[in-house]
């Protein structure tokens, strides 16, 4: 029994077709104002589109065509608002017990402490919301949510307010508690370790339409497109032509400015093709770094700038073969400090043939031209 | 003192009251909450007895009232009795010049929650009804109680219009401050000063007793 949202609007825009699997954690990632909090809205019945449907199993909860719009109410939805959105005049338990006013009041109390207690703020329903911290609020937002035991629950950013110790806490909860309930969970998010902690489905949306979605640990390794790629953080895509595959090896290889690279076999592309490639930052290394014999995926540079955050060190690179282009490179600083590198300095890199995705190319030009500056 | 005027004055507060508040919470709920082409006309149709002389609303009224007019006729036909120069007109009256006092507090205040807020009473299951009544007018409490004074305090004080719309009739439209005015014109200080003063007090009572219940309400303070 998915979720499937299939809808269409002119603004804000949003033109996608989603598949939530039952019982799954499915994060719906984009940048902001890419429509994901719409998506949310649009299946919580919040707002309806200017056409489509969602359906979750056998029912209708929206469609144009047949003049169907399910308020909130009739969904099994239970919502975690980016802000929590808790009542401030009602307590705790009182503002669990508001999502439960379709019970005899008598069975209300139980219910709502009990849903506190899975949330684990058991002993905090008698205080108001601005006697909580962030994340005792998002846990009693939590339980108001599950009280009404919804076969779906959204989450719209439900850790962005607290605080990164507490946000541990409340993944390790969620995964918890998922498994308890076993309901379906959109979880509307612009962090992809968040998404990529969490949940076992991705959907990577853009403009108010689907980039790509799949199951998270397929879409985060083989994005499969230029635009997936950015939007799953590769700071490397490039234009390059395929020249042979190798099916012992069981790797293809690819003519980049004159420079060999190879990559994982990907029988979608014909000697010949054109291919868009992309590589992490991270896996940009210098050639003898970790033991690697320099040989074949290298490729000669010189340093264009470089910047230290915390450990790591953030490169520009210009590659020898397309000065114009810059490779991104990012590296432990324990793994430079026996080296000099500095702007301007040469620097062989390697690519980690294993890392490096090929991808359809993109429609809109080179793809190297418009990688992270 | 006229006993008669203060009594008058109460009861026509007291109905204005009754009957406009809910209609304040309906009125200010829906302005609040509604985006429709030409809003600003319905705003600006209610603020109106904000800036109109009172005596011209008056004068309008009463025309609207007078036997010439359909409804006032529609009344006479019905009742027996004419709509001005009545309790009743002077009922119809208050309602109209009060409505800005009693809706703008209330559209005011449901429009300071926060929309996240009454989404997640939807989200709730809740009906708009529930909305309502469960959030929207616990977190909106303080702005009705503003209506709710500011309402009583400018029935009582009312002068332009009623005399326009009620004339002065002792028992029937003679209120309290058409009482004043007519002791005051005939040099009767002492009765004039005394319901002035009167009025005085139970006016700055009032507002200061809603002020302070305003800031001890849950919705005036427990904000998450």
């Amino acid at each position: 029994m998915s979720l499937i949202v299939d809808v269409r609007h002119d603004r804000p825009p949003l033109d996608l077709r989603l598949e939530l699997p039952e019982g799954a954690i499915t994060s719906v990632v984009g940048p902001s104002g890419s429509g994901k909090t719409s998506t949310l809205r649009v299946v919580a019945g919040l707002w309806a589109p200017a056409a489509g449907s969602i359906t979750f199993g056998d029912t209708t909860w929206f469609s144009s065509a047949a003049r169907i719009n399910l308020p909130p109410r009739d969904r099994s939805i239970g919502v975690v608002p980016q802000r929590y959105a808790l009542f401030p005049h009602l307590t705790a338990r009182q503002n669990v017990e508001a999502s439960l006013l379709h019970l005899p009041r008598a069975q209300r109390s139980p219910r709502a402490e009990a849903a506190l207690a899975r949330a684990h703020v058991a002993g905090l329903g008698a205080r108001y919301p601005h006697e909580l911290s962030g994340g005792q609020q998002q846990r009693v937002a939590v339980a108001r949510a599950i009280a009404r035991e919804p076969r779906v629950l959204l989450l719209d950013e439900p850790f962005s307010s607290v605080d990164r110790s507490t946000r541990k806490h409340l993944y390790a909860e969620l995964k918890r508690l998922h498994a308890e309930l076993g309901c379906t969970v959109m979880l509307v998010t612009h962090d992809l370790d968040e998404a990529a902690l969490l949940s076992s489905h991705l959907c990577l949306i853009r403009r108010g339409r689907l980039v790509q979605g799949g199951a998270t640990q397929a879409v985060l390794a083989r994005p499969d497109s230029a635009e997936a790629a950015r939007l799953l953080d590769y700071a490397n895509i490039h234009r390059a032509s395929l020249v042979s595959h190798d099916i012992d090896r069981r790797v293809s290889l690819l003519d980049w400015h004159g420079v060999r690279l190879t990559a994982p076999l990907d029988g979608r592309f014909n000697p010949g093709d054109p291919v868009d490639w992309a590589i992490s930052q991270a896996e940009v290394l210098p050639a003898d770094a970790g033991g690697h014999p320099a040989g074949g995926n290298t490729v000669p540079t010189t340093v264009r700038d470089l910047v230290t955050l915390g450990d790591d060190l953030y490169l520009r690179l210009a590659p020898a073969p397309a000065p114009a282009l810059t490779l991104h490179m990012k590296v432990s600083r324990h793994v430079t400090l026996h080296r000099d590198v500095s702007a301007d300095s040469p620097l062989l890199v390697r690519l980690t043939p294993s890392a490096i995705v090929t991808m359809a190319p993109s429609d809109d030009g080179d793809a190297g031209a418009r990688a992270h500056e | 003192m006229e006993w008669d005027a203060i009594r008058l004055s109460l009861v026509l507060a007291g109905w204005t009251l009754a009957i406009l508040l809910p209609a304040g919470v309906v009125l200010g709920r829906w302005l609040a909450t509604a985006r429709f082409a030409g809003r600003h006309w319905v705003e600006g149709l209610l603020a109106l007895p904000l800036v109109l002389p009172p005596t011209v609303l008056g004068y309008y009224l009463l025309v609207a009232m007078g036997g010439t007019s359909s409804i006032g006729r529609w009344f006479q036909a019905t009742t027996g009795t004419t709509l001005a120069f009545s309790f009743t007109g002077l009922v119809v009256a208050s309602l109209l010049f009060n409505l800005p006092f009693a809706v703008q507090p209330i559209q005011r205040a449901i429009e300071a929650i926060d929309p996240d807020v009454r989404e997640a009473a939807v989200c709730c299951g809740m009906t708009p009804w529930q909305t309502l009544l469960r959030v929207e007018l616990p977190l909106a409490w303080p702005g009705v109680l503003s209506a709710a004074v500011l309402t009583f305090a400018h029935t009582l004080g009312e002068f332009g219009v009623v005399l326009m719309v009620g004339g002065n009739i002792p028992g029937e439209t003679r209120t309290v401050a058409l009482a004043i005015y007519d002791r005051a014109q005939s040099f009767d200080t002492g009765a004039a000063g005394s319901m002035s003063l009167m009025l005085l007090a139970v006016s700055f009572v009032t507002i200061a007793v809603s002020y302070g219940i305003g800031s001890r309400l849950p919705g005036s303070r427990r904000r998450s």
